[in-house]
């Protein structure tokens, strides 16, 4: 439908070493709006090491990430404005409530209408009932939907998504389909990683793998029209 | 950014001080929040200096002609010791449990992240002082509630505390973490020990306040230097996670 | 591969060390000639301590070593976190394990020569306050290097914490100056210069100067030899990284 969308993530020749072990090599791809980019690879192939440089909380050693128009390396600080990272761990304090972890991250955020915003994304998460219950007591699958609303309560226009479909449960999974596809439509630009290909094949434009370090195109015959 | 309009709706730049005083405001009131439920903290530091305090006494009973002689070493040391307990917590817990990576994701500073850090610290290490002081009024017999005494104690604690913070963000990505922290922290800590434990003993010596002064203005040149290199070093700490 | 080439590169330095090794050697000698016989005794000691007053050149000399170790740790601390370059970081490693060698030196024959001078081992003096203090950082910073498995890391956190240590020695320094001034308990400043003190003759500042060459030279032969061990074992683990690829 839209022709010549801009470019949301623009990953360059990104090379990373870690001591003398090259993890990264020459790593090129684009993410348009409203476009998912799934990411696959074993273990040890980099993947988590390309994705924290997509979200700014590492640096390449040589290439260069672009959100927009906007090179990672100049403004890290504030570029991180525009990032939202569902990652491994829900990154949620287990001391506080829902609503207080999702209140903390808004002033982190700098949300200009954060009760509103949270009211919203708690009810979309159907978490609303059980927003002053301590995170201790959530069951795996609310601390997973719980980290999503936590990644998206900005609103970011790059999504990133750390194997989120391991944690989740059938509802969830359900939930997240969903907000992928809403994402998208919203023109989002998504970057998934995952171990399982029929899913990536299922809902990604582009799926790639990560192999030694080396990105490598994955032909997605099925993939869904656009 | 070009197409985030709708991004733009929802979030607003925040900018100034006064915004940067906000997101240490948010990292430290979280920390302290967490802490009222769980006193794990501060419990375990209270416990520990009482108890330190009553072995002191126990130790010097009998031995020492008068406890003014002792007591501002005391002081220092149990200050210096039930703090190296309480400061792992401050990022072993964001480590352990991932959260760290949260922070560290959002667009706040990271000298922000850091002072949020100290001033949660701060009030743990003041609450526990609080309740120091006293019990080695009954121990001791030793009036420690003097203007110099509690100047010297708070700005002590201040530098003790942006150190030890920062120690703590360097020890717990290190595979020896708690283990470490007072083995790399107390030999840096010297100038505040040895200055805590002079000005508190001018003052319990009656030697007047122009004495003091010399030591006041270690403790905060102290603070100053620590602070200063802080700033400058934080971002390498958090550089790559 | 540039690590890797260099991996299987000569080892040119081998040569000019060895000849580096013999100069401090030599001069280490020289540093014993001289201490034990050509310096004359210091005329106001008596017995004991006029034999005890001659591990002095040893003292002076390991505390000049020591001190180019700090100097060392700092230097190489500050080029790594302006540079981002590993070698910095091998360079400020190498020293602050030889200048703790040193500074245990340091410490060893001063209490050595405090017992007959001033009939102790110990006491809480500035400058021995400082020593102690400087040398416990020293060994708090390889504890602390040898729990990070990432050379980076390592090197970014270790650089940090070289830099607290750095400020945090001469405020040690004042205060512990500024806390025996009011504390004339075993020896005030005054008396310390008359216990022990001694007037310095001609072959003694000769002597003197030899010592702090000696052990400087000393110091730098062990420091390049350090260095380098660093330097292969960095190379080592580039040709095993490049092996497991």
């Amino acid at each position: 439908m839209t022709t010549a969308a801009a470019s949301l993530i623009r990953c360059e020749h990104v090379e990373k070493r870690f001591g003398h072990k090259r993890v990264l090599r020459d790593v090129s791809f684009t993410v348009v709006e409203g476009e998912i980019l799934s990411l696959l690879g074993a273990n040890g192939s980099g993947k988590t090491t390309l994705l924290r440089i997509v979200s700014a909380l590492v640096m390449p050693d040589k290439g260069e990430v672009w959100l927009g128009p906007v090179p990672l390396s100049s403004a890290a600080d504030e570029i991180r404005r525009y990032i939202g990272v569902v990652a491994h761990y829900p990154l949620l304090y287990d001391r506080l409530t829902g609503i207080e972890n999702l209140e903390f991250y808004a002033r982190l955020y700098d949300l200009t209408e954060p009760q509103k915003r949270i009211e919203e994304l708690l009810r979309t998460m159907d978490l609303w009932r059980w927003r002053d219950d301590s995170v201790q007591t959530y069951s795996r699958g609310m601390s997973q939907r719980l980290a999503i609303a936590r990644a998206l309560l900005h609103d970011p226009p790059v999504v990133i998504l750390d194997e989120p479909d391991t944690g989740l449960d059938r509802e969830g999974i359900q939930l997240l389909d969903g907000l992928v596809a809403q994402l998208r439509s919203r023109g989002r630009a998504v970057f998934a990683t995952t171990h399982n290909l029929e899913r990536a094949k299922s809902w990604s434009d582009q799926v790639f793998e990560l192999r030694s370090g080396y990105l490598h195109h994955v032909e997605c015959s099925d993939r869904i029209g656009h | 950014m070009a197409e985030s309009s709708e991004a733009e709706r929802v979030t607003s730049r925040g900018g100034g001080l006064a915004a940067y005083l906000r997101r240490v405001h948010a990292v430290a009131e979280k920390d302290v929040r967490a802490e009222m439920r769980s006193k794990e903290v501060v419990g375990t530091m209270a416990a520990f200096a009482v108890l330190a305090a009553v072995v002191f006494g126990l130790a010097f009973d009998l031995r020492v002609p008068r406890p003014e002689l002792v007591v501002p070493g005391i002081l220092w040391v149990i200050v210096l010791f039930a703090g190296v307990l309480g400061l792992h917590r401050s990022f072993g817990s964001e480590v352990e449990r991932g959260t760290l990576a949260g922070l560290l994701l959002a667009p706040v500073e990271r000298s922000a992240i850091y002072l949020g850090k100290v001033a949660a610290n701060l009030l743990y290490f003041l609450i526990v002082e609080a309740l120091l002081l006293p019990a080695l009024l009954i121990l001791f017999d030793v009036n420690l509630f003097e203007p110099f005494i509690l100047l010297g104690l708070f700005l002590g604690t201040v530098g003790y505390v942006g150190v030890g913070t920062l120690f703590a963000a360097l020890t717990s990505r290190n595979r020896a973490r708690e283990t470490l922290l007072p083995v790399v922290l107390l030999p840096v800590l010297a100038p505040l020990f040895i200055s805590g434990v002079g000005l508190t003993s001018v003052i319990l010596d009656n030697r007047g306040s122009a004495e003091v002064w010399p030591w006041v203005g270690i403790i905060g040149l102290y603070d100053a230097l620590v602070f200063a290199v802080a700033f400058l070093l934080v971002d390498v700490i958090w550089e790559q996670i | 591969m540039s690590t890797l080439s260099r991996a299987t590169d000569k080892d040119r330095w081998f040569m000019p060390l060895l000849v580096f090794d013999a100069l401090a050697g030599l001069a280490m000698a020289a540093v014993m000639w001289a201490a034990l016989l050509y310096a004359g005794d210091a005329v106001n000691l008596a017995g004991v301590e006029q034999v005890a007053q001659r591990i002095f050149y040893f003292h002076i000399g390991s505390n000049i070593a020591a001190l180019l170790g700090f100097l060392g740790s700092v230097v190489g601390s500050i080029g790594y976190l302006v540079s981002r370059r590993l070698v910095w970081d091998r360079w400020a490693a190498a020293s602050v394990e030889i200048g703790t060698i040193f500074g245990i030196l340091v410490l060893l024959s001063g209490a050595i020569w405090a017992k007959p001078a001033w009939n102790t081992f110990w006491i809480w003096e500035p400058r021995l306050t400082t020593s102690t203090i400087t040398v416990l950082i020293y060994i708090a910073y390889m504890l602390f290097r040898n729990g990070f498995e990432d050379p980076e890391t390592r090197a970014r956190f270790a650089g940090v914490y070289a830099m607290f240590a750095f400020l945090s020695v001469p405020l040690t320094y004042y205060s512990a100056r500024l806390f025996r001034s009011i504390h004339p308990i075993v020896f005030d400043g005054a008396n310390e210069e008359a216990q022990g003190g001694f007037g310095i003759g001609p072959t003694m500042g000769q002597t003197l100067t030899v010592a702090m060459i000696g052990f400087a030279l000393l110091f730098f032969a062990l420091l390049f030899h350090r260095v380098r061990q660093l330097e292969f074992e960095n190379r080592i683990n580039a040709v095993r990284e490049s092996v497991d690829e």
